[in-house]
């Protein structure tokens, strides 16, 4: 086989490695240990970062992409997918992560913006990006700049699903409303979203987004995860709710069990038994507007 | 319904394999007494002529399999199996990972993440000898490889890296993602070998 016949990086693989995550928890961890316990736990992969969001909360500051001895212990600890978190803009630590052999990119509004105009123009990367988003407009945006696969912001590190569920429903519930309108109503509401209209109507006619989209942000609890599997997200990100409860291993199965049988109560309520304390969690009312993650990149 | 195909739902691009058998029993003209559904648990597999195993995360879905208490109702099937990328690892007898249970029902010694890592991850036309010479659009995602094969396997393809596609009896392992790709030419060799 001639190498000339192959071909890397393109959107079939980004979005078909994407594909491969659906029906998983993807989990947040800081070093190799907690890397183990989380692919342990069935985990399908991780996400590398500096500090989990609820430290990100306390520490205030700048908050930058994971030292990359971190991201290559973490590497080298397991062997499911490494995800890794870059800030909104910051195409050179993208660039990093990419040389690393990190298998996706976060764009996220958790770490401090480092541009407040421009997304990092994902289409010149070789490894797939996941983003953030808060609506369908928002999601669009992503999509058409090259991000595989998307995930419901909600409000990280907060330990508070009210939040993931609302973006959610912004764009389960958006997608429902295409399904009634016909190509001009479409391409006039592609406007107001500030979307594509192409990718709006690919919407409407799949009746999903065109990549998988998991939910993020506030997932504390195996009922939590179900809830928005059941709201109709593809899997989840688990972000500060495993390893800032009083027993990971067991909150990380839980939930990795509640994710597979989202549709049967019975099971949920076997896995939740006995878990210990989930992690502590905020009235989202009571974050200062510049506490509020969520709104940081659109 | 004459035609019951499952496909195995605990974890992986599992849509994408139903699609895929939908429009593959369509084109064998068996689309409208067929039915595609999904295995979550020993009950499901009920009336299916032929098993899924798709892509995902293989050491996440041998312990759901385990969970589920669906590793012995997949290891004793008496149906076909289709087995891609996380599915070929599972199927396998022996694997470089003591962490997959293996189903030990295709007699090859396969390796994980072969090629690397996602960004080593490709696309190629590969030549598939039961394809009347034909290649196929194969898409390879962090995908693995078997090393080595038994006398009973029949080798359909390899690569520098190793064995990229095999069918021992009933069952087909494949490296990488024919669900992907639109192209249904290896499911519909696979129906038609267990006599659909």
């Amino acid at each position: 086989m001639k190498l000339e016949e192959l071909r890397f990086g393109t959107e079939l693989l980004k979005r078909g490695f994407a594909s491969m995550q659906k029906g998983g928890v993807i989990m947040d961890v800081v070093n190799a240990d907690q890397a183990k316990i989380a692919e342990e736990a069935g985990a399908v992969a991780v996400m590398s970062l500096e500090r989990v969001p609820s430290d990100i909360r306390k520490m205030g500051g700048v908050a930058r992409m994971a030292d990359p001895q971190k991201v290559i212990e973490i590497i080298e600890a397991v062997s499911i997918p490494v995800m890794g978190k870059v800030r909104i803009g910051h195409f050179v630590e993208a660039q990093v992560l990419e040389t690393l052999g990190v298998d996706m990119i976060d764009e996220s509004e958790v770490l401090t913006p480092a541009d407040e105009q421009y997304h990092i123009d994902k289409k010149r990367f070789k490894v797939p990006f996941v983003c953030g988003a808060r609506d369908l407009g928002e999601a669009l945006r992503r999509i058409n700049e090259g991000a595989a696969m998307i995930r419901t912001k909600g409000e990280a590190g907060t330990g508070n699903v009210v939040e993931a569920v609302r973006h959610m429903r912004n764009i389960m519930g958006e997608i429902r409303m295409l399904k009634g309108m016909d190509k001009q109503e479409m391409t006039d509401y592609a406007r107001e979203i500030e979307a594509p209209a192409e990718l709006v109507i690919e919407c409407a006619e799949r009746g999903r987004l065109p990549v998988v989209n998991f939910s993020a942000g506030g997932i504390a609890t195996p009922s939590d995860a179900a809830m928005m599997m059941q709201l109709g997200a593809d899997g989840v990100f688990v972000g500060s709710g495993i390893f800032k409860s009083t027993n990971p291993e067991l909150m990380a199965k839980a939930i990795v069990e509640a994710v597979n049988h989202f549709n049967e109560p019975e099971v949920i309520a076997r896995v939740s038994r006995g878990l210990g304390d989930a992690m502590p969690g905020l009235d989202i009312h009571t974050l200062r507007e510049d506490e509020v993650l969520q709104t940081r990149g659109r | 319904m004459d035609v019951k195909i499952g496909v195995l739902a605990l974890q992986g691009n599992v849509s994408e394999h139903i699609d895929a058998f939908v429009l593959a029993l369509d084109r064998l003209g068996c689309g409208r007494s067929s039915e595609v559904v999904t295995v979550r648990h020993p009950a499901d597999l009920e009336g299916c002529q032929a098993l899924a195993l798709p892509g995902g995360e293989s050491t996440t879905i041998s312990r759901l399999i385990d969970k589920n208490h669906l590793y012995e109702p997949i290891r004793t099937f008496p149906g076909g199996i289709f087995a891609t990328c996380a599915g070929m690892v599972l199927i396998a007898t022996h694997v470089d990972d003591a962490r997959i249970h293996t189903l030990n029902l295709i007699d090859m010694t396969v390796d994980r993440n072969a090629f690397g890592r996602q960004r080593e991850s490709f696309e190629t036309d590969l030549p598939i000898d039961s394809l009347g010479g034909e290649s196929f659009h194969a898409i390879f995602i962090r995908a693995p490889v078997a090393t080595h094969a038994g006398t009973s396997v029949k080798v359909l393809s390899r690569l520098d890296q190793g064995i990229v596609a095999v069918e021992q009896e009933k069952h087909m392992a494949l490296s990488f993602h024919p669900e992907l790709g639109g192209d249904t030419r290896l499911h519909e060799r696979f129906l038609k070998k267990i006599g659909i």
